[in-house]
């Protein structure tokens, strides 16, 4: 065996390479993202002699990427809002509420997360297109678009993520049954106990199955690039591929838009950092 | 609340009218068990009536339509045509094809991805200084979106790149990595190995703080170096996080569409067509929902085959962890 401090330094060396080659790429993106368009050819310095900001604008106003980003968090709010709620009502019952059925309700449920998108995408689209009375459709889903091309649609196939309800159960197995217990003596509803004492006590939680919603819709691809084909519905990620199709690339405002797409994903796991190791080390996620 | 208890006296035991026949009301007298029964069922409801629509429902339409042919633009509904669908592809050199290309962009991946992240997660595993900055570091490949991240590789293999600069740099002419057959699908899976680190060292990372201890203290008493430390302990207490990463890992290449779509659409000539990328392919552009199901269930049948084994393989034979 080598001696400590050779072995230590050795380490240090490799994880700096690693880290060096692992965060290059970053660096160029936000470098090209500040390079001047006439220049992003020529460009091999890491750091851009003559900063501007234009590329910034053009991703935003030509790029169409301001109307997607907007679109992309419209999507994202009420994906959030619907995890954090159903999902969190549902793992609560199947921890602290004994019903007929529940641990074959709760298999089935989980199974579903086990489905690939390879054979659920072309039902989904198809289901999307026939909802009943949405984009001039009649009352058997037929004649019209659905709720394709819409913020609806996009949010379809994520208000419920069978995932976090099997967080939401481990995580509220942890908690004590007396709290629940205690109200009850005292006459509290069942609805006040979930709202008022368990919810409360399990931001962690909520922070967890937030961050996944938010990344979730926000990242995905397949889905807003098959059931959208307006300028106008475009999400983030879609207007960023956008970008490539115009045949001629252009870096600086492709990587500035990469930029943009990347600090809402950033700002919204550095806010929620702390609850959300914490929600997933008490969770389980361990399996 | 008490609108819906009244409502489900299923479960109500026959002679409680009995027992309540005294001054005060009955609905005084319903038992917390009962009443949390009930809310239950409402509480799950939501969850699973959307789950039943948006999940299972899906993937049964989805083997109803492998069955048929069906072009949603055509007035006519569904044309049932028994395994027709499954015949056509199982003897159809592109999908054959694709489904060889993905099993490569599999084998590719994986175990650069796993290994790499394994050397990884060990050397951040202890507390030594500065080792929560590489954990960050590492990580933000997997924060950020494979679109922006597959822009960031697009220009790396670019004439302009850094590959091609070093290549330049060092005499060899530059190559099109992404526009030759022979290297596109490699060039995918680095990016992809790139982007996966981050996710499975911290996954790994967790897997090697829940070995306890005390087993690391008494091999060292039993004299037992680096190596056999790492083969006797080590290994055998991260067996069921290894098994999990491979395992969702292998379910997550198999399925690779985005990376594909940005960096090459499924060419040169096929060379990175995915089994996905050709269902979408063959549903949204050819308006062929029929074979294009039946292509899913096949890529469905054998990604459940092979993390089935995976796992049987990993966890033991027994079944243990």
């Amino acid at each position: 065996m080598r001696p400590k401090p050779v072995r230590a330094v050795g380490t240090n060396i490799v994880l700096i390479a690693v880290t060096i080659a692992v965060l290059v790429p970053f660096l160029w993106m936000l470098s090209l993202a500040f390079t001047p368009a006439d220049r992003a050819f020529a460009a091999s310095d890491l750091i851009p002699s003559s900063p501007t900001m234009t590329n910034f604008a053009t991703a935003l106003t030509s790029g169409g990427l301001g109307r997607a980003m907007l679109n992309s968090t419209a999507v994202a709010v009420i994906v959030v809002i619907t995890n954090c709620l159903f999902a969190s009502m549902a793992g609560y019952a199947f921890a602290k509420l004994r019903f007929r059925g529940d641990t074959i309700v709760f298999g089935v449920l989980i199974s579903t997360a086990m489905i690939p998108v390879s054979v659920t995408l072309i039902p989904l689209f198809l289901i999307t297109k026939g909802i009943p009375f949405a984009g001039g459709n009649d009352i058997l889903g037929a004649g019209g678009t659905g709720l394709l091309n819409s913020i609806g649609g996009l949010a379809l196939p994520y208000l419920v993520v069978p995932l976090n309800i099997f967080l939401s159960r481990q995580y509220f197995l942890e908690f004590p049954d007396e709290l629940a217990e205690a109200a009850r003596t005292d006459g509290a509803g069942e609805l006040r106990i979930f709202f008022q004492i368990y919810l409360p006590l399990a931001k962690p939680l909520l922070a967890t199955l937030g961050v996944f919603a938010f990344t979730g819709i926000w990242d995905d691809f397949l889905w807003p690039l098959v059931i959208t084909n307006t300028d106008a519905m475009n999400t983030v990620q879609l207007a960023l591929a956008k970008f490539l199709t115009s045949g001629n690339v252009q870096y600086g405002p492709v990587m500035a838009g990469a930029v943009l797409v990347t600090v809402p994903v950033l700002l919204v796991f550095a806010f929620n950092q702390r609850a959300f190791i914490s929600g997933l080390a008490d969770g389980g996620i361990k399996g | 609340m008490t609108q819906t208890a009244q409502t489900t006296n299923i479960t109500q035991p026959k002679r409680v009218p009995e027992l309540v026949t005294g001054t005060r009301r009955p609905r005084r007298r319903r038992s917390p068990v009962r009443r949390i029964r009930v809310v239950g069922v409402l509480f799950v409801l939501p969850a699973a009536t959307y789950v039943a629509i948006f999940h299972l429902f899906p993937l049964a339409y989805g083997l109803y339509l492998s069955f048929t042919t069906y072009d949603p633009q055509s007035r006519s509904g569904p044309q049932p045509v028994g395994i027709g669908n499954y015949t056509k592809i199982l003897t159809d050199p592109v999908f054959l094809s694709s489904l060889l290309v993905t099993a490569k962009y599999v084998l590719y991946v994986l175990p650069g991805a796993v290994i790499l992240a394994l050397v990884l997660a060990l050397m951040v595993n202890r507390g030594r200084r500065g080792v929560g900055f590489f954990r960050t570091a590492l990580y933000v490949p997997h924060v950020v979106s494979l679109t922006a991240v597959s822009m960031v590789w697009l220009w790396l293999y670019s004439e302009q790149g850094w590959f091609n600069q070093i290549l330049r740099a060092v005499g060899i002419g530059e190559r099109q990595f992404l526009l030759e057959s022979g290297t596109a699908l490699a060039a995918v899976a680095v990016m992809r190995i790139w982007k996966a680190l981050g996710g499975n060292m911290v996954l790994l990372l967790a897997g090697l703080q829940s070995v306890p201890r005390e087993l690391y203290e008494a091999a060292a008493v039993d004299g037992a170096g680096g190596w056999a430390k790492f083969r006797y302990v080590t290994l055998p207490g991260l067996r069921g996080m290894l098994t999990y990463v491979v395992v969702t890992d292998i379910v997550y290449l198999a399925q690779s569409f985005g990376e594909i779509y940005i960096l090459t659409r499924g060419g040169p000539v096929d060379s990175t067509t995915t089994v996905n990328y050709l269902i979408y392919k063959q549903a949204f552009q050819f308006n062929d929902m029929g074979t294009a199901s039946a292509m899913g269930f096949v890529l469905f049948a054998l990604i459940s085959a092979v993390s089935f084994v995976s796992l049987r393989q990993m966890t033991g034979r027994g079944g243990r962890r």
